[in-house]
């Protein structure tokens, strides 16, 4: 059985696992079979079958046997990696395989552990110590001989948990402090010269870069680093250099000391060193030896050997020449090298962005009209040359750059530019989308009576392309240089800043959609789905009930056409307006922008994409032009010379130019503290980075704000009031959590009083006023709570958590319910005597959108004071919990700069309100959505009606809307703020209920099922 | 994790596959002959490690026979050597002095032995005496009631 597993792929997974099934329900006697049972469990298994085969693997897991609850480990283990939410209820047991007493199933239980502690490391802090004893026991040899490899105790065991213990001691200085002592103890035992004791070694040192530094520690690990890099071993010199590149994020310094070994690393023979030395250089280059670095990775992808090489290096060196050129003229050079060697497997971000740069420019218009003058210039230089070996995406850039700018060039005049062009669609390697950018450039330089003939040539030889996108550009062509009036209404010179808006979601056609569906038609369904629905629709259903609720619900139509839901829904129907709008503002760029507000926008937008055409090769190398600046004039030619020494020495100082100067550290990606001004204009791309505008109210401002708002809005206080009220209501357990803060809790009171007595409104303020004073009166008391921003006082908000503490700054935080927004506030509070200076919050977080609220920012924290920051977040990723990261940077009195990184975890429940809709509405809505989980929960019985006190449990806790209950079955809505809907059906069966959940949103149903399954077991 | 494992000889043959993860028929068919190229393409005296997509390739070759193990990125490549290495003396230990015919005859003790030590993608027991063991305790299944086995590869 097993044998045939692994040898033939299972063609039919039926029969397959009826027999496992039936296997394993044999609670065979005979420990092989049972083995072999879950052996062939934990192979590729498909998703659909886990619920089926889960009992009884969890069963397995009280074995007497050892071998058997290891493998049993083993298997839930891969089903946690297949679909995490399923095993979640059995995170104990997991515990328990982890106290194991055979040391095995404890080894199998790391498996589970480090990736559950690579997703939530603040979950399993307190497993610090557990993990720090095992580890100490292991490298101490205290486990039986089984487990030795070569005489080196459990390495496997060790280098696990190595792994774990580092991601549990990141940024934590108090659990790194557990730590210390064992991985000194791993590192001294370590001390033989085999291939298994490097490789705890090299997990040594990288955990101890991960975790807190600790000095001695670091001496230590640089030592090995260092004995690795110079080892005469070429596997151990890899692992050396990767250590580096891993390590120099933190400590520039140490490329210093290696920098003849890395120069040595550039030459050598094999190309994995050389790749890996490169990607080294990557991480240190600044402004000052950027040109070196460049041209060696230029170098290198001469001959670079596979297409995905290629394009992670093309996309390096775009990203530094954008980030640190020195000049114009390089920057076009190296620019040109990257197209024509990228060719068309490049990212299409890099061209994309590259106009993007030349378009926008940058501060000064002078030092723009350079840029593109010489852009143009060289351009027309590579168009006289041979142009048959350029990649199609170059000749699309190309065309693109001289259509716009040619003009601004004196030596070349639009008939020269106009017949290079022409000869260019001459050509058989020309895609007919590279003929099209061509159309259009010529389209914007047809001018004079030279212009029109060429143009009127060309325009016959494609009027009649089959290409229908060719045919209508040289109709644009023919008809705009007839009439030069109407071209410059319709290509305007130099208006490529005019930011064009884009209605992305479609909204235009909801109307028609909405009309269809009313008149009958089946909601649109994207190719996906459909293609989900036919797979699933021959799976075996392992579901206990069929489609019952929601065929009876598909005969509603949509009767009410005034409320707005049902319409935008409709419109989340279409498969446009949500999918767009959950992947919020990502790449905009690379869609082609054919519609527009007022209709279709045919003008240079269709050429964004490249086409993928073959045929790459060098064409212009960027070691030319290094004469007319003086500070790199002496980069080294790097062919090899008679005098190697010195030539090695040369090219180390023109590497590592720099390096030793960035001492400020730097923990996450690239030093950037040499900020460069196309570095600025990058930053500004959509979707790139997020502004890190920080902003807010020193203690004073603070108070001002709170008297002023006092003062001014009653109306807004009794807004808040109200709201606040509501937020009440709906999270009855909200005055329990919130209970630790006086201040808090008297404050919506007041607000209450003064929304309703008009007179009791000066008493309000009077009451706040004099709170006022006496927190000025007791300065040293910085309770961040009384910081709050008053109009954020009142509203739901948790309890404020400390985030992390650097020097005399303390972070604390908190997230409020602002109606439909999620407010992120950030407390800093300085308890020191002195000012602490450029203070700088960066917050980011792949799961959130952060937008920065408060509009002015603090640079400066005085002296036992407080600013306070507020963030807007919302969901763009959902997840079981989401996660902010921050970055504080500020300099200290004496002038040190400082950063310290910190997270905010907050649940998705916080995001989560009730959808309030009907029945009829229900219906519509669950048919259109896309993605779906189905699982059984706990029915919690109060004696009589278990259901209704479930759901009702269920919507207290979570904030969801109960649209109906009949009979056995039940439905709830809810909303992901801003609007992204998710539909609960429940149903009592069997004792359990079960749940089944649908939104367009593919991760919310996972996620929403997790917290369901939290608040059933925590009643 | 590992991703894969791979056994080919010097000529480029295909001698033992295993897939950790799902991949599609013709997906392993281009990665079988991307690695038997990249592999036997390497000159003498480079490292035994290799860059493929987003993966890690270690190989190592064992007289006529190439190892060729794929683990994700952040795994630790001496570790994944010492994987390859604990697979060659475990068959050594079964076969006796162990070789190319070997696994080509008893391709399924081979698999066997690898599904003992390595499961699902993970690293399940490097004890060479107790894989020995169970070995050994499931060939003695296969002989006592083969009438069953049979039955169930005719089945399969």
């Amino acid at each position: 059985m097993k044998r045939l597993s692994s040898t033939f792929m299972p063609s039919n997974w039926l029969s397959r696992a009826q027999r496992w099934r039936k296997e394993l329900d044999l609670q065979s006697t005979n420990l092989i079979e049972v083995c072999m049972a879950l052996t062939v469990v934990s192979q590729i298994f498909p998703k659909e079958m886990i619920p089926a085969i889960l009992p009884l693997v969890e069963e397995k897991l009280n074995h007497p046997k050892e071998i058997i609850r290891r493998k049993a480990v083993l298997a839930l283990y891969k089903f946690y990696l297949i679909a995490p939410n399923q095993v979640q209820h059995i995170h104990n047991k997991f515990r328990k395989a982890l106290c194991d007493k055979d040391p095995g199933v404890m080894t199998a239980s790391l498996h589970i552990y480090l990736q559950m502690i690579q997703e939530n490391p603040e979950g399993y802090k307190d497993l610090t110590g557990s993990f720090v004893n095992i580890l100490k026991q292991v490298v101490g040899g205290k486990l039986p001989i089984d487990f030795n490899y070569h005489s080196v105790p459990a390495p496997w065991l060790q280098i696990h948990l190595l792994r774990i213990l580092s991601f549990l001691g990141k940024n934590d200085l108090r659990t790194s402090e557990l730590i210390y002592e064992v991985l000194d103890e791993s590192l001294r035992r370590a001390e033989m010269n085999r291939n298994i004791t490097y490789a705890i070694l090299y997990e040594c040192v990288k955990c101890i870069y991960t975790i807190h530094p600790k000095s001695n520690l670091l001496e230590k690990a640089a030592k090995c680093i260092g004995n690795f890099v110079l080892s005469p071993d070429i596997n151990l010199k890899y692992l050396g250099l990767k250590a580096l590149t891993y390590v120099i994020q933190q400590d520039p310094k140490m490329a210093l000391q290696h920098q003849m070994t890395i120069i040595e690393c550039l030459d050598h023979p094999d190309l994995i060193i050389k790749r890996e030395t490169l990607e080294l250089l990557f991480r240190i280059t600044n402004a000052q030896n950027v040109v070196v670095i460049v041209e060696k990775m230029l170098e290198f992808l001469q001959n670079s050997p596979d297409d995905y090489t290629t394009i992670d290096l093309v996309g390096k060196v775009a990203e530094l020449a954008e980030k640190y050129a020195p000049d114009n003229e390089w920057f076009i050079e190296t620019m040109n090298t990257v197209f024509s060697l990228g060719g068309d497997t490049m990212q299409p971000d890099i061209p994309n962005s590259f106009l993007k740069l030349l378009s926008e420019g940058f501060d000064s218009v002078e030092e723009d009209r350079k840029l593109r003058l010489f852009a143009v210039d060289s351009y027309v230089s590579l168009l006289q040359g041979e142009t048959r070996k350029l990649p199609q995406c170059f000749l699309q850039v190309i065309s693109w750059v001289l259509g716009e700018y040619s003009h601004l060039s004196e030596d070349h005049n639009r008939s020269t530019v106009l017949r290079l062009l022409e000869k260019l669609l001459d050509m058989k390697q020309t895609s007919s989308e590279t003929k099209c950018w061509i159309l259009m450039a010529m389209t914007k330089l047809c001018e004079g009576t030279a212009g029109v003939c060429v143009a009127q040539q060309v325009s016959e030889t494609y009027i009649s392309s089959m290409d229908t996108v060719l045919r209508q550009r040289a109709q644009e062509l023919q008809h705009l240089s007839q009439d030069s009036e109407l071209r410059e209404e319709v290509l305007p010179r130099d208006s490529g800043l005019d930011p064009m808006e884009i209605d992305s979601s479609l909204s235009f056609l909801d109307e028609f959609v909405s009309g269809a569906l009313a008149a009958g038609a089946a909601p649109y369904k994207p190719p996906h789905q459909r293609q989900e629905e036919l797979a699933e629709a021959k799976v075996l259903s392992l579901e206990p009930y069929g489609l019952a609720l929601p065929i009876s619900m598909s005969s509603c139509s949509i009767t009410d056409r005034h409320s707005p839901t049902p319409l935008s829904m409709s419109s989340g129907l279409s498969g446009d307006s949500t999918d767009v709008s959950h992947r919020a503002g990502l790449k905009l760029d690379g869609v082609q922008r054919v519609w527009g507000r007022d209709g279709y926008l045919a003008k240079k937008e269709s050429v964004e994409e490249a086409a993928p055409v073959q045929g790459l090769t060098p064409v212009h190398s960027p070691s030319l032009q290094n004469e007319g600046d003086g500070s790199h004039s002496q980069t080294p030619t790097p062919t090899p010379t008679p005098e190697p020494d010195r030539e090695k020495e040369q090219l180390a100082s023109s590497l590592f130019f720099g390096v030793s100067s960035q001492s400020s550290v730097c923990l996450m990606g690239k030093p950037d503290s040499t900020f460069n001004r196309r570095r600025k204009a990058k930053v500004q791309a959509p979707g790139v980075t997020e502004q890190l505008s920080s902003s807010v109210a020193p203690v004073s401002n603070a108070v001002d704000n709170l008297l002023c708002n006092n003062l001014q809005d009653s109306n807004i206080n009794s807004v808040s009031a109200a709201s606040s009220k509501q937020t009440c209501e709906l999270s009855p357990r909200v005055p329990a959590a919130n209970g630790t803060c006086n201040t808090d809790c008297g404050l919506p009171e007041s607000d209450r009083k003064r929304s309703n007595l008009s007179i009791s409104r000066d008493n309000g303020l009077v009451d706040a006023d004099s709170a006022l004073s006496e927190d000025q009166g007791s300065r040293s008391d910085l309770c961040p709570s009384s910081y709050l921003p008053a109009e954020l006082c009142g509203l739901y908000r948790s309890e404020i958590a400390p985030l992390c503490t650097a020097h005399s700054l303390e972070l604390s935080a908190c997230h409020v319910h602002q109606g439909d927004d999620m407010i992120l506030i950030i407390f800093i509070s300085n308890s020191s005597d002195s000012q602490v200076l450029q203070i700088r919050l960066d917050l980011k977080s792949e799961q959130l959108k952060v937008t920065c609220v408060s509009d002015s920012s603090v640079e400066n924290i005085k002296s036992h004071t407080v600013a306070v920051y507020q963030y807007s977040l919302a969901v763009k990723r959902p997840g079981v919990d989401v996660e902010v990261d921050g970055t504080l940077s500020f300099l200290l009195p004496a002038g040190t700069p400082q950063t310290k990184h910190f997270s905010y975890k907050l649940p998705l429940t916080a995001f989560i309100r009730p959808l309030l809709i009907s029945t009829e509405e229900y219906g519509t809505m669950w048919l259109g959505f896309s993605h779906e989980v189905k699982q059984n929960l706990t029915l919690v019985d109060d004696g009589c009606e278990p259901l209704t006190f479930t759901l009702n449990l269920l919507k207290n806790r979570l904030q969801l809307h109960l649209v109906e209950i009949i009979g056995l079955e039940g439905i709830l809505a809810c909303r992901l703020l801003q609007n992204q809907p998710c539909l609960m059906h429940c149903r009592v069966h069997a004792g359990a209920l079960a749940v089944w959940l649908r939104s367009p949103v593919p991760e919310l149903p996972d996620c929403l099922v997790y917290h369901c399954q939290r608040v059933l077991q925590e009643k | 994790m590992m991703r894969f494992l791979l056994l080919f000889s010097r000529q480029g043959k295909l001698r033992l596959q295993k897939w950790f993860t799902p991949i599609s028929e013709r997906e392993k068919k281009k990665i079988i002959r991307d690695m038997t190229n990249m592999v036997l393409a390497r000159q003498p005296r480079s490292c035994n490690f290799l860059d493929w997509k987003d993966l890690k390739i270690i190989y190592k070759r064992y007289a006529s026979l190439y190892f060729c193990l794929a683990i994700e990125n952040q795994e630790n490549e001496l570790l994944a050597l010492e994987i390859i290495h604990r697979y060659v003396e475990l068959l050594d230990k079964y076969f006796g002095n162990v070789c190319e015919l070997d696994i080509i005859f008893n391709f399924e003790k081979a698999y066997f032995i690898l599904d003992e030590f390595i499961i699902g993608g993970e690293v399940q027991e490097t004890s060479k005496q107790i894989v020995n063991r169970s070995i050994e305790a499931s060939d003695m299944l296969q002989e006592d009631d083969s009438s069953e086995w049979y039955e169930v590869e005719l089945f399969g």
